[in-house]
């Protein structure tokens, strides 16, 4: 049962995306058009949150709930890999109205048509494994 | 109380909540990055066998693929117990916008435009959301994260990759929203 925490946790984000209507393509469309504050804020509190909590367990050297110190993995520095893959990544994003989460989260919410983006998500996953040595990093 | 729970929750709550969720993850020593479960997905269908980059202990993530199930759990108990019929209320620029594209107002979270079954079964409207799903899937592997990886938590640890990557998010979410869609829509 040691996987419970991580399913509560999952519908707890489930919840909060739906009710939020991040997982909303029109939301997506407000925010990409600059022309509501909600995503925004959304992910502007989150961020902001996070900064001051990811400060304080790095200051206090906080341990998780195995005892374990809490480590943060400093990305491989590059520029190219993330800005081509980012751009790469926000036209899809604006085109289906939604990332890899949003995607499930609709799906449990009877968007079922979602599954083709989830699907093809999946095969663009594989391509880009495929591709990996050929892309410049 | 019940109309307090299925009004839209407010993004400084949202916020919050998704705040709390990357710090309970990393308290249960895993990290918040969603899309890698696509990966994971890959390699537990068994193609590490051809490529190597779905070689690896993928079972190690099964946390992950947990937290999935329970992201479309929580979808469904969002639309069968806390959801209202009011229509979604967003900018009515964005209304504007997008009826000159042939998108008509909200009726519900998703323009029937895109996902209804009428529009999933005509040739342009399955490859919208094919193209779409594509995209995200490929560029979220090659940028090493999505939004949850990259905007929230690699912006939290304040690492310069997530924000070049997040910049990157934007000049696609633009070029598509100006430049593409009047050509598509």
């Amino acid at each position: 049962m040691k996987f419970i925490k991580f399913l509560l946790l999952g519908i707890a984000f489930g919840i909060v995306m739906a009710k939020s209507e991040a997982i909303s393509w029109f939301r997506i469309q407000e925010m990409f058009r600059f022309q509501a504050f909600h995503m925004y804020g959304i992910i502007g509190t989150a961020v902001m949150l996070g900064v001051i909590g990811v400060a304080l367990v790095k200051k206090f050297k906080i341990r998780d709930f195995h005892g374990n110190p809490i480590l943060f993995h400093p990305k491989e520095k590059s520029i190219t890999r993330y800005l081509v893959g980012g751009t790469i990544f926000g036209l899809g994003w604006a085109l289906s109205g939604a990332c890899p989460g949003p995607m499930v989260v609709n799906i449990g919410y009877g968007f079922l048509s979602m599954g083709i983006v989830l699907l093809f998500a999946i095969v663009g996953t594989y391509l880009y494994g495929v591709l990996k040595e050929k892309l410049p990093h | 109380m019940r109309e307090f729970i299925t009004q839209t929750w407010s993004w400084w709550f949202s916020g919050t909540m998704i705040a709390a969720i990357m710090f309970f993850l990393l308290y249960f020593g895993q990290s918040f990055g969603f899309s890698a479960n696509l990966r994971t997905i890959c390699a537990a269908a068994g193609l590490g066998k051809k490529t190597k980059f779905f070689d690896f202990n993928w079972k190690a993530q099964t946390w992950n693929l947990v937290f999935l199930v329970g992201a479309i759990v929580g979808g469904f108990i969002a639309k069968q117990f806390l959801s209202s019929d009011v229509p979604l209320e967003i900018s009515q620029a964005t209304i504007n916008d997008l009826s000159k594209l042939g998108i008509a107002a909200p009726s519900g979270l998703q323009p029937a435009e895109l996902f209804s079954l009428d529009a999933i079964l005509s040739i342009k409207g399955f490859l919208v959301l094919a193209l779409g799903g594509l995209l995200v899937g490929f560029g979220s592997r090659y940028a090493g994260g999505c939004t949850s990886g990259h905007a929230i938590s690699g912006l939290s640890d304040l690492q310069v990759p997530s924000l070049i990557a997040v910049v990157g998010f934007f000049i696609g979410g633009l070029i598509m929203t100006f430049f593409i869609f009047p050509l598509i829509f």
